[in-house]
């Protein structure tokens, strides 16, 4: 997120949209509440009435899947009652940057669509004879993004919207007046967010609409404001920046392209920017190739750039993988504290893929449905020729190492008990399996050299625990000398620093007084804690933060001062996001975004794949059509090939959703090996309203199956008041929701929601659209 | 100086996170549930599960979070009726039971007004919220309060932690809560849980004017003489038996306890 937890007591207005979160990230509610003390208002839109919803001051019930449709209304809501911040929108964002004259958008689509792919040629800015993006501060030529944006959203009205969202227009009204009063210089609306908004084929896109919304309003960079992304896990902040991702490399540096990139110089030269803060990439990217090979990679040599695995093009995210598995393209995997077999899309597929496996080890606390997929029920094992390992891996309190929260703070923890049994740590298992391996491939292989000259210098010998402290200092970077740097501006291009993780630089830059961990508790200030921990980059709290005051360096709010100009000096409580050494405040005002080339923010994007303007499309399974163009779906979502056949209305009539629950966690492979935690929730249910209920004559309590062309699924119905029809342009659509907890194994089987959701995603992420579908439902 | 807790029930989420946490501190089993068509499970306090978070649905469309265990009573009927003084009141409010002298004898089932007590089948023990008193009496807050994210529940001096209460109250008031009321303040001599509500409390299932059962006369009457009879040892066995014989016949035709 770009704020953090304890910044949400300052907010004025908070609008939880696509997350539930007093269910699942419960200690949310703490600085919520602190808000609330001071008259802060929380709005909750969701399908269901959720203990969110319950406990929030209004309750914005709106169709799953059609989040831009309202974000979209809101946008126009706050331009056409000119309720957006003026002075924060034109000299913080890209408003007045003139776009080129063959830009267009016409009926859903926006130009350049060629075969299924969008070319970004026609969203370019106008440039002068320089290069330099033509601009009109006055926001008032017709080609400017700000008029741009205001037609594209005039299309939003309020009718529409609630004809689509099925949002009844009197609520919509009372959300839009209470958050579009953010707008206000000095006030601050916060957005929380999580997977009900990403999980979705135009899931970028949705977040793209909240961030053009928080920028209308000036809640960007702000104490109190901010797209704040809740992390559905622990640390699922850390592994995303350390790039479990298949087209990253950690500090979010891209993968090469074999295509692209054949050499170091090509990969240099196509990513690295101009201007904006990325212009220092070479420097992250040779300094990440020295943490690697150590001495091996030398100038020569392109520091090993040709020991990098590169891409070939081809999709290699969490749904193609299982497709690429089902044709034999795979013979081997780990799966190492993940459980595709109820977490995945179209489970009952995946589970199927892993059949074709020669080998898998699943590493784990428990043994989950996916390392059990070859004694499954319904299957016979003998038939499955898949050799398994599983290895018991240590729960986050029997080992060492830190996590990294949703506000980026890097927090070390420490090994409160030892593992039980044969139980270790993830640590000592990558240790063993790297020194296996290397001592194979010393042996004889294919290509050994950049395993065999891996940089591997962590310990461990014989069965002890490899030193993490050293793993900590590679990520955190050194210096020739080995010595730890104090943060990543010291990274070099020449070979001389070595850096694992760039923006994690400086979080273990004192071995004997790492910032991760340190616990000191501020005594005043405004809640930044920036002895508490470290927050990338550089124990950075509040991202932007140059927005948190005016040109001039003035603090739009003055009780809560962020960064502020004063005396002729800059003051502070946080790190600041931009230029600002002998540099004055209204030049520091040009540049408030220092990772874009812009260096301003982007209402309009030239970069995403699905287009430059958030556009409310159906989900790809959708009972209605889309009112807003002839467009019915994202015209560049992503199918996979394994996906099949799509339900249609007449034989899956309702709109199926998923979700958590407060007292499971993820597949529930932990939680529902939890005697006390199962107690409370002990089997998979299904909600749907009353009227859908009456009409199937299903009572509450009743075993019902739920079914989609990908398979059914059994569970206890729950008839409730807190899920109810919406109309949806005259037509009144039902809701089956479905938590997603449950699994085969454990102490508490039952069926998986994932079995019966479609293999579809959105086209920059592949993230699976988990949030909407339609299915069908009856009394078993 | 007796303590509360301050139970803000708009302020609770019904993460139960209490439930929990309260399973933990006492270490006391779970059992094997069913979906039952509602998030409140179990359904109803038992002899190990000594608080629960009831989840309740209202007509007009609210969803409603109150969580519940044993009220520590000002005037508690437990204590008044108890023959063998296993039920007590501490001196910082808390009504504490000690297993131990428990017979399991019921009398303390039948007199809550909130139907709290619940006999262990097994053991012949009641088992009911202690108040965590291991921990208050040593600077500690009950594991429910310490372990709740959103600051629903707060644990402190009654005086202060009751103006505290008005105050909310009023101030719900002021933000349209318009039936927002104070529960516990008066009832059964004053509750040790006091609960901020938004709705009436019959809403939440609480009784409107808790009373212990008419019975309660004749054993505050009876106590005197029977704790007495107890302390001769010679026939304190008998009595114990006589106790347990009277829990059997209350389980037999009792069966599963109404919800609270």
């Amino acid at each position: 997120m770009t704020n953090h937890w304890i910044d949400y007591q300052h907010s004025d207005v908070i609008m939880a949209i696509g997350v539930n979160t007093a269910e699942n990230h419960p200690m949310s509610m703490r600085w919520i509440e602190r808000a609330r003390a001071k008259g802060a208002r929380l709005i909750s839109v969701d399908p269901r009435l959720t203990r969110t919803a319950a406990v929030a001051d209004i309750w914005l019930p709106l169709r799953p899947g059609t989040d831009i449709a309202l974000l979209g209304g809101l946008i126009n809501y706050a331009l056409e009652n000119d309720l957006f911040h003026r002075e924060y929108v034109v000299h913080y964002t890209n408003a007045s940057y003139i776009l080129r004259a063959d830009y267009a958008f016409s009926d859903g689509v926006f130009s350049g669509l060629e075969g299924g792919k969008y070319n970004t040629q026609s969203w370019q800015y106008e440039l002068d004879d320089e290069g330099r993006p033509l601009q009109d501060p006055t926001l008032q030529h017709p080609r400017c993004v700000f008029q741009v944006l205001k037609k594209h959203y005039s299309r939003y009205d309020r009718d529409t919207v609630c004809k689509i969202t099925g949002c009844n227009p009197a609520d919509f009204d009372k959300v839009a007046a209470t958050y579009c009063a953010t707008g206000k210089p000095g006030k601050a609306g916060n957005i929380l967010y999580a997977m009900g908004i990403t999980q979705s084929t135009h899931g970028t896109q949705n977040v793209r609409a909240i961030a053009i919304l928080q920028l209308l309003l000036g809640n960007i960079g702000i104490p109190g404001g901010g797209v704040n992304a809740q992390r559905g896990e622990a640390n699922v902040q850390g592994s995303t920046d350390m790039a479990m991702l298949f087209h990253l490399l950690p500090g979010y540096l891209n993968m090469p392209q074999a295509k692209d990139h054949a050499t170091l110089a090509d990969y240099l030269a196509k990513e690295t920017p101009a201007s904006g803060y990325w212009s220092n990439k070479p420097k992250f990217f040779i300094s990440l190739l020295k943490a690697w090979w150590g001495d091996a990679a030398t100038a020569d040599n392109e520091y090993c750039y040709h020991w990098l695995p590169k891409l070939d093009g081809r999709n290699r995210s969490h749904m193609a993988i299982f497709d690429a598995m089902q044709q034999g393209e795979i013979r081997g995997m780990f799966v190492w504290g993940q459980n595709p077999a109820v977490g995945g899309p179209n489970a009952e597929y995946e589970r199927k893929a892993l059949e074709k496996l020669d080998w898998m080890v699943a590493v784990d606390i428990f043994e989950t449905e996916t390392a059990s997929f070859w004694r499954r029920p319904g299957v016979n094992p003998t038939d499955i020729k898949t050799e398994v390992f599983l290895l018991p891996a240590a729960a986050s309190y029997e080992k060492e190492g830190t996590v990294s929260n949703s506000g980026r703070w890097i927090q070390w923890r420490y090994q409160a008990v030892a593992p039980p049994g044969q139980a270790k740590s993830d640590l000592w298992i990558a240790d063993k399996l790297y020194k296996a391996i290397r001592a194979a491939y010393q042996q004889d292989g294919v290509f050994p050299d950049p395993i065999v000259n891996l940089h591997w210098n962590y310990g461990g010998e014989g069965e002890e625990e490899p030193d993490i402290e050293q793993v900590a200092l590679e990520i955190n970077g050194y210096d020739a000398d080995g010595r730890p740097l104090r943060d990543f501006t010291l990274l070099r291009d020449d070979g001389a620093t070595a850096c694992g993780c760039w923006i994690y630089s400086g979080y273990y830059n004192d071995l004997e007084d790492p910032p991760a961990k340190r616990r000191i508790r501020e005594e005043q200030g405004i809640g930044t804690n920036p002895d508490w921990a470290f927050a990338w980059p550089l124990n950075r709290r509040i991202l932007y933060n140059r927005c948190s005051s005016d040109p001039r360096g003035k603090p739009w709010n003055s009780q809560v001062p962020l960064i502020w100009w004063e005396d002729g000096q800059w003051r502070m409580n946080d790190v600041p996001d931009f230029g600002w050494k002998d540099i004055l405040p209204e030049q520091s005002a040009k540049a408030p975004f220092i990772m874009l080339p812009e260096l301003q923010a982007r209402l309009f994007s030239p970069t995403v794949a699905d287009g430059p303007l958030p556009e409310h499309y159906e989900p790809v399974e959708s009972p209605v059509k889309n009112l807003l163009s002839s467009q019915q779906h994202n015209p560049v979502v992503t199918f996979l090939p394994c996906l099949g056949k799509l339900a249609v209305t007449d034989e899956y009539p309702y709109i199926g959703t998923t979700y958590r629950v407060s007292e499971h966690w993820q597949s529930g492979i932990m939680t529902r090996n939890s005697p006390w935690l199962a107690e409370l929730a002990p089997e998979m249910f299904v909600e749907i309203s009353t009227r859908l209920a009456d009409s199937l004559g299903i009572a509450n309590g009743d075993k019902v199956v739920v079914t989609t062309p990908r398979g059914q699924i059994q569970a206890v119905a729950y008839v409730t008041r807190r899920l109810k029809p919406l109309a949806v342009n005259g037509q009144m659509v039902e809701i089956v929701g479905m938590p997603w907890h449950w699994g085969y194994r454990g102490l508490f089987p039952g069926d998986s929601a994932n079995v019966l959701t479609p293999h579809v995603g959105d086209p920059n992420t592949s993230i699976p659209e988990y949030k909407a579908f339609l299915c069908n439902i009856r009394r078993a | 100086m007796a303590n509360i807790v301050l139970i803000d029930t708009r302020k609770c989420m019904a993460c139960r996170g209490c439930q929990v946490a309260c399973k933990d501190w006492n270490q006391l089993p779970a059992g094997v549930t069913k979906f039952r068509g509602t998030y409140t499970n179990p359904l109803t306090l038992q002899p190990h599960t000594w608080t629960h978070l009831v989840f309740t649905e209202t007509d007009q469309g609210r969803w409603l979070f109150a969580k519940y265990a044993c009220m520590h009573c000002t005037d508690a009927a437990c204590v008044e009726v108890c023959p063998l003084g296993a039920v007590r009141r501490l001196k910082n409010g808390t009504v504490w039971h000690d297993a131990d002298k428990c017979a399991g004898c019921g009398l303390c089932v039948e007199q809550c007004p909130f139907n709290v007590p619940r006999i262990n089948k097994f053991t012949r023990v009641m088992g009911k919220c202690t108040g965590c008193a291991e921990r208050t009496m040593n600077g500690l807050q009950p594991a429910c309060v310490a372990t709740c994210p959103s600051g629903a529940l707060e644990y402190g001096e009654r005086k202060e932690l009751l103006a505290k209460a008005r105050a909310r109250v009023e101030e719900l008031q002021e933000q349209g809560f318009d039936q927002a009321c104070l529960y516990g303040e008066t009832e059964m001599g004053g509750l040790g849980r006091v609960y901020i509500l938004t709705r009436p409390p019959a809403e939440y299932g609480l009784p409107e004017n808790p009373q212990p059962a008419a019975s309660a006369w004749f054993w505050r009457a009876a106590k005197g003489p029977l704790r007495k009879l107890a302390s001769l040892t010679l026939v304190s066995g008998a009595m114990f038996s006589l106790l347990r014989w009277r829990a059997e016949r209350i389980q037999g035709k009792r069966g599963d306890q109404k919800a609270v």
